[in-house]
Parts: structure tokens; sequence; C-alpha cells
């Protein structure tokens, strides 16, 4: 199997395909726990005005949270087995603590989301309405429990606390559980995360609202609809930066070669500035930039003229505290996946305050272009989402668990075939999935809901699947 | 010192191979009957409602149930690090294969009913059969793996390939469980559908019980021929596989004179029996190297430290009792067989003597 895949290393077979599922798996999370929330709120709504324009809407986006949740489900599983199946050496090290907040995920958050969210997908009518709406409460408790332990554990790899390190094992053990469930990397990119995903599931709900406001379907439902989700995006997005902005001073702390990265900072300055994009050659020679004076420094330091350490001071000190070798990550995709994250988090925002003015002006139905525009922003939470996780993945090379452990020393003693076979696999049956998906999820969504009586509302078909 | 220590694990460690064990017994009893649900789709069904009906059987729970997978994969990555990172990097392929075929059946509950395209549908009824029968037949080879040892070397690094998974012991270790998960399907379906469904399912458990009766006990009679060459210990109650036969014995009657609710016990008192005798085999080991016995991986070196340990443990005390309690609940809440709409329901008492 070897002769197959000459040449290329199972340590970056392993890597792209932890790309490829982790960047596809994260697609659909954010939605299940932003959309989650909306459609508990949507039938709290329905619930307590009997307004069956409410019912309308979270039966129709409900539909669209359960094809989106699904898919989260099974690639979910990938994500758990593929810490033993490629990184074996890495699993056998962190193990002692990655692995609690793992197993903690399951029973805590799991179990819930999925018991509570069968009870809600074949309940209708068969349990009364508080217990169906108690339902839809509880699974969006447990997908937004499950972000908390998986969080916690991504951060203990940017920012180890409360372990020590075996001597005989050289695997790294936990001492305290309670400093890696309060870990200041986790306790930021947690709220970052959960806003973010409250963005995500808003914006897609403003977005497909906007389309069917366009062509007229159903106005006193959408309408709705729209409102909870511009309110939501905006919301979210000041929480999303605030706590973004958190993570950038914290990160210039406890990970400064990745905010050196994330400019292309290449010398230790004061009143470093930031540059918004470069056209050319990133380390030094750009043929083109614009540069905001001052920004940089406020950024990872809070103040005007605050010194940002770079690239090169940076090398020279690692290579001095861990022995020779490389400690600066991809420059080019750390630069500008940040840019793209922040770019992209800033243009929602504005999404966001612009059709609460509409709302506001009672203008929002009568703006075909903005409506066409807020349809396409679809898009840009995804990316936006995307980029932040490969921006904080790549940033962190060449470390897996930072300052204890190289991620060229993670990978399984396999053979690369092995892993070339399943990245195969699993990048057909992803793209495969991605195409039924989203063509489904646009037919679902291209049909407006069915006006129904207070009867035919309450009635549940005899066969859900 | 060392040496104690790895014969004789700590009784935490202990406790936790016991609870990891049960989180795997839990997950095989409870997706065992989901698994033969799907396997049994094509065999129960005359059309597309019969289909339905089949799926809708098991449709509020399979996703809890498969939970128990998750829960015992990330149970196991913090309690025994080092099995965790050897069964699942060593058992790639394999793993990779039930992965797929996970994936496909998840999707298919949520998508075949979302479009009245028969291509569609024909496509996800595939999916459902093949999602359910490769697993049901890929676990049992993984676990008759487990007891007969494999290729682990110096430092518990997997020094084989594929092919030393599918060995005949495993692949009878294979077909005794797709068999049993099928089994118990179709006592889940006598139990929990009505109508030709029902019927149909009662006929396949009594005759699928004896063919799965031989072959069981010859797996099992194998696996103790294996362990005595093995030289392995363990800690299986000789009664435990017997209770097992016995009531993989009384299935076929059970079923057969309409007893559905003691059919359905009886299957899943075999699954239980089943792989805990495969689970206490291996004690005090977690994996045993066909290298030879010195590679073995025992408890003690597999288990994290201490204080990991603990914290699990009082998590597990904390919620365990409520996961128990609402899973139970969803499957009270949708007690009532499922029917093709429009069927006068048959009233229980009239066919049923449980």
């Amino acid at each position: 199997m070897n002769s197959l895949v000459a040449g290329i290393s199972t340590l970056s077979l392993a890597r792209w395909q932890f790309a490829v599922t982790t960047v596809f798996h994260f697609l659909f999370v954010p939605l299940t726990i932003g959309l989650g929330l909306l459609v508990a709120v949507l039938q709290t709504a329905a619930y307590r005005t009997k307004d069956l324009a409410y019912d309308r809407m979270t039966k129709f986006f409900g539909k669209l949270f359960l094809v989106n949740f699904a898919i989260g489900v099974v690639t979910g599983i990938v994500q758990e087995f593929q810490f033993g199946m490629d990184w074996s050496r890495y699993s056998v090290f962190v193990g002692n603590i990655f692995g609690a907040p793992l197993a903690i995920e399951g029973l805590l958050a799991f179990f819930m989301e999925s018991t509570f969210l069968g009870i809600w997908i074949f309940g209708r009518g068969r349990v009364s309405a508080r217990i169906h709406l108690l339902s839809i409460w509880l699974a969006s408790l447990g997908t937004i429990l499950s972000a908390a332990f998986i969080v916690a554990a991504n951060s203990w790899m940017q920012h180890p606390v409360g372990y020590t390190i075996d001597p005989k094992t050289h695997q790294a053990v936990m001492t305290n559980f309670w400093a890696v469930m309060t870990n200041s990397t986790f306790i930021a990119a947690y709220g970052h995360v959960l806003a973010s995903a409250f963005l995500t599931g808003a914006v897609f709900m403003l977005a497909i609202a906007a389309w069917h406001l366009r062509k007229g379907h159903d106005l006193a439902g959408f309408a709705k609809a729209a409102r909870i989700a511009i309110v939501v995006t905006v919301l979210a997005a000041v929480a999303t930066m605030f706590l973004g902005d958190t993570q950038a001073k914290q990160m210039t702390k406890q990970q400064p070669m990745k905010m050196a990265a994330a400019e292309a900072l290449y010398n230790t300055s004061t009143g470093a500035s930031f540059s918004l994009l470069t056209i050319g050659d990133l380390s030094g020679n750009a043929l083109f930039q614009i540069r905001l004076p001052h920004l940089l420094s406020v950024l990872a330091t809070n103040s005007w003229n605050g010194k940002v350490e770079g690239i090169n001071q940076l090398q020279k000190q690692y290579e001095q505290q861990y022995g020779p070798g490389s400690y600066v990550p991809m420059i080019w995709l750390t630069y500008w996946s940040f840019r793209i994250m922040v770019g992209l988090g800033i243009l929602l925002f504005a999404l966001g305050g612009v059709a609460l003015w509409l709302v506001r002006k009672r203008r929002l139905e009568k703006s075909p272009r903005f409506l066409r525009f807020a349809t396409w922003m679809v898009l840009a939470p995804f990316l936006a989402n995307s980029f932040g996780w490969i921006f904080t993945e790549i940033g962190r090379q060449p470390w897996v668990v930072y300052g204890l452990l190289k991620t060229s020393n993670a990978t399984s003693p396999i053979a690369p075939g092995y892993v070339a076979t399943s990245l195969i696999g699993f990048t057909a049956i992803y793209s495969l999935l991605a195409v039924v998906e989203i063509g489904l999820m646009l037919r679902i969504a291209k049909v407006p809901p069915a006006i129904e009586t207070p009867e035919e509302a309450e009635r549940a078909p005899e066969l859900i699947y | 010192m060392l040496a104690i220590q790895q014969l004789s694990p700590s009784g935490l460690d202990q406790l936790w191979f016991y609870l990891i064990g049960v989180l795997w017994l839990g997950y095989f009893f409870l997706e065992g009957f989901d698994f033969g649900v799907g396997t049994l789709l094509p065999f129960v069904s005359r059309d597309d409602i019969d289909r339905r009906v089949v799926i809708n059987t098991i449709g509020p729970v399979w996703d809890g149930n498969e939970v128990w997978l998750l829960t015992a994969g990330g149970a196991t990555f913090a309690a025994f690090p080092q099995w965790y990172a050897t069964v699942f990097s060593g058992f790639y392929l394999a793993l990779f294969l039930i992965l797929a075929a996970l994936i496909f059946r998840g999707m298919a509950f949520e998508f075949r009913h979302r479009s009245d395209d028969p291509g569609w549908i024909r496509w996800w009824d595939r999916a459902l059969f093949w999602g359910s029968a490769l697993p049901a037949l890929l676990w049992g080879v993984a676990f008759a793996d487990f007891v007969h040892g494999v290729p682990i070397g110096a430092n518990y690094v997997w020094t084989g390939t594929f092919f030393d998974l599918v060995k005949p012991y495993a692949l009878l270790g294979g077909l005794s469980t797709l068999l049993l998960f099928t089994l118990h399907g179709a006592t889940y379906l006598g139990l929990k559908s009505d109508g030709d469904v029902r019927v149909r399912a009662q006929a396949m458990a009594t005759r699928l019980a004896p063919l799965t009766f031989v072959v069981v006990t010859a797996f099992l009679a194998w696996t103790y021929q294996t362990a005595h060459t093995n030289h392995q210990v363990g800690l299986v109650p000789p009664l435990l596989p017997i209770i097992g036969l016995l009531a993989l014995a009384a299935v076929g009657w059970l079923a057969r004179d309409l007893l559905e609710g003691w059919a359905f016990i009886a299957t899943a008192v075999v699954i239980v029996a089943f792989f805990a005798t495969l689970l206490l085999n291996l004690y005090p080991n977690v994996l045993v190297s066909s290298i030879g016995p010195n590679y073995n991986l025992t408890i003690a070196a597999a288990a994290s430290h201490r204080y990991t340990l603990e914290v699990m443990s009082w998590v597990a005390l904390a919620f365990t009792p409520f996961v128990l309690l609402y899973q139970s609940w969803t499957y009270w809440i949708f007690k009532k067989r499922v029917s093709r709409p429009g069927a006068e329901p048959v009233t229980e008492s009239s066919t049923t003597r449980t």
C-alpha cells in the first residue's frame, strides 16, 4: 500500500484528513446550535401567543434544522474516532486530560440532544404541548453544552493548564479538572464559538426569510421570523466581535507567534500598524498595502503604543526554549484566514444593523435589493466559522498541544496507505453528502409553509419517517 | 513494584474496565436491535408503507442508542488512552468501514422521507440495510479479535495489517453478532410493530433462532479453546455463557408462541451475556497480543491516572441516573406499536400473552 502514495507521509495525509473532516463537520455544527435555539424561541412564541404564524415558522425552520442536525451527528462520530485512528501518539499523550471532556460530552450533552430531539420529532400530538416545547429547549441545551466540552478540550491544546507530565510514561496527566474547565482560553473561546453559532443560525434564518419576503410568500410568518433573526444577528455579531477581541489579547500573551503570523509581523514593534490587505509578498516586500496605524498594537495589547513581538524574535526565543526547528506557522494562511474571518464578522454586523434600521423604518419587506443581498449573505457565517478555526489551528503549528507536543510527533505509527484510503473515502463520502444535503436544504427552504387550521396544526402524521 | 502494578490493576482501574464494559453492553443491547431492524428491512416488508412502519419502530430512539457508542469511545479515550490509541489505529480500515456505514445509515433516517421519488427512497433503503448489516458484522469481528489477539509489539504498537483482523475465528464472531443482532431486531419488531410486519418478524425470529444458536454455540466453544491456547485467565463466570445459550435456545419457542415481550428479553439477555463473556475473558488485559503474552496490554498499563478516573467517576455517578431515566422515558412515551396508517389497531390483550 505504501507504493500507492510514495512520498506522501502519514503526517501530511493525517493533517489533510483532519482538515477535511473537521471543516466539513463544523459547517453544520454552528447551524445546529444557532438554529436549535431559534426554533426553540419560535416554538415558545407559538406556544405563548397561539399565533399560527409562529407555528408555521417553527415547523418550517424545524425541518431545515433536522436535516442539518443529521449531518452534524453522523460526521461527529468520525471526529471522535479519528483521534485514535490517525493520531494515536497524541491520544496516548493527552488521553488523561483531553479524553475526559469528550466522555463527559457524550454523557451530558449527546444523550440529551439526541433523546429530546427524538421526543420533539415524534412527540407532536403524542406528548403535551408543554412537554413538546420543553423537548426542543432541552435538545438545544444539549447542543450548547456539547460545544462547551469540545471547546474546553481544544482550549487545553491551545493553552495547557491543570496538568503535569508523568516522568515515567511522558503522558500529560490531569492535576486539576477545575482549572481545565475554567481555562481563560476556554471561557473566551466558548463565548466566541457560541455567539458565532447564534450568528450563523440567525443569518441563515434571515437569509431564507428574506427570500420568501421578496417572493411574497407567507408574509405574516416570515416577517416575524426575520424580526427575530435580525435582533439575534445584531446581538450575536456584537458578542462575537467583543469576545474575539478578548481572545486576540489573550493570544498575544499565550501564543504570541500566532498573533505575529496573523499580521505577518516579522520584527518586534511598538505602536504596530495593522494591514487591511496586502498584494504581493507577505515577507516584507509587498507591492501594495493598506495599513491602519497603531491598530495591531491596540488589538493585541489594548494600548496605542503596545509592543507586539515579531516572528524573527519569537523564532529565536523558541529555538532556545524548545530546541532547533521552525516555530513559524504558515504565514499566508494565518494572515488571510484571520482577515477573512474578521472581515466577514464586520460585514455581518453591518447586515444586522442595516436590517434593524429597515425594520424600524417599516421598509424591510419593500427593499428587494437588500433582501436579495441578505439571502446571499447566508454564505458569510459559514466561511467565517471555517476560516476562524483554520486560523486557530494553523496558527498554533508546529504544535498540536502548545509547547508540549509537536504535530509531527502526534500521528499513529501506521503506513500512509491506510490514511490515504480513509482520506479518499471520507472526502468522497463527504462530497456526496454535501451535494445531497445542499440540494435537499434548498428544496425544503424554497417551499413556503402550508397555511393550516388550528386543528391541522396540532395533528401529527401517523408515520413520521 | 512495576511488575506487581502490572499484574493487579487498582480498584479504580478495574471499576472503569467494568464501566466501559457496561457502556459497550448498553450499546449492543440498544443499537443491536436498531441494526437488526435495519438488516430486516428488506425481508419483513412488502411495500413502502411496510418499510416505513419498520423504520418508525426505531425512529425516535436510534440516535440516543448510538450515543452509547460515542460515550463508550470517549470513556475509553479518557480512562484507557493506550487502549483507545492502539485499537483505533490498529483496527483502522475496519473502523473506517463502520464509520462509513454509520454515516449512510444515520442520513437515511432523516433523508429518506424527504422526497417521494422512488429512486431516492430505494437508495436510502439500501443505505439503511448496508449501514446496519455491515457494522453488525464488523463489531463482532472486532470483539472476536480482542479475544483472539492481535499483532501488537513493543510500546503497544500495532505491527499487523488489515488481514490480521479477518481470521476465520473473527469472521465467525462477525457472523454471530450479525445473526444475534438480526434476531434481536426481529424480536424488537415483534414487540413494536403491528399487522403484517409483526407477523413476518415473528416468523423471521422463529426461523433465525436455530441457526443463530448453532453459530453462536460454535463461536463460544472456539472462544474457550482460543482463550485456553492463549493462557488467558479471564474472569468469566461459567454460568454466564450458559445463561446466554439457554436464553438463545428459548427465543425460537417464545417467538413462535407469541410471547413477544419474553422473546425480546431473551435476545437482550443473549447479547449481554455474549459480549460480557468476550470482555471478561480479556481480564486482566484489555488487548491480547498475538506476538506474545509479554506484549499484552493490561488494564493497569492502559489506565489513566487516579485523578482523571476519580473525576470521571463523580461525573458518571452524578449524571448517569438522569440519562437512564430520560432515555427509558422515551421508550415509555413511544410504547405504542407502530402500524400502517388507517389499520385497525390490534389490542394488546387479544394477540399477546406476555
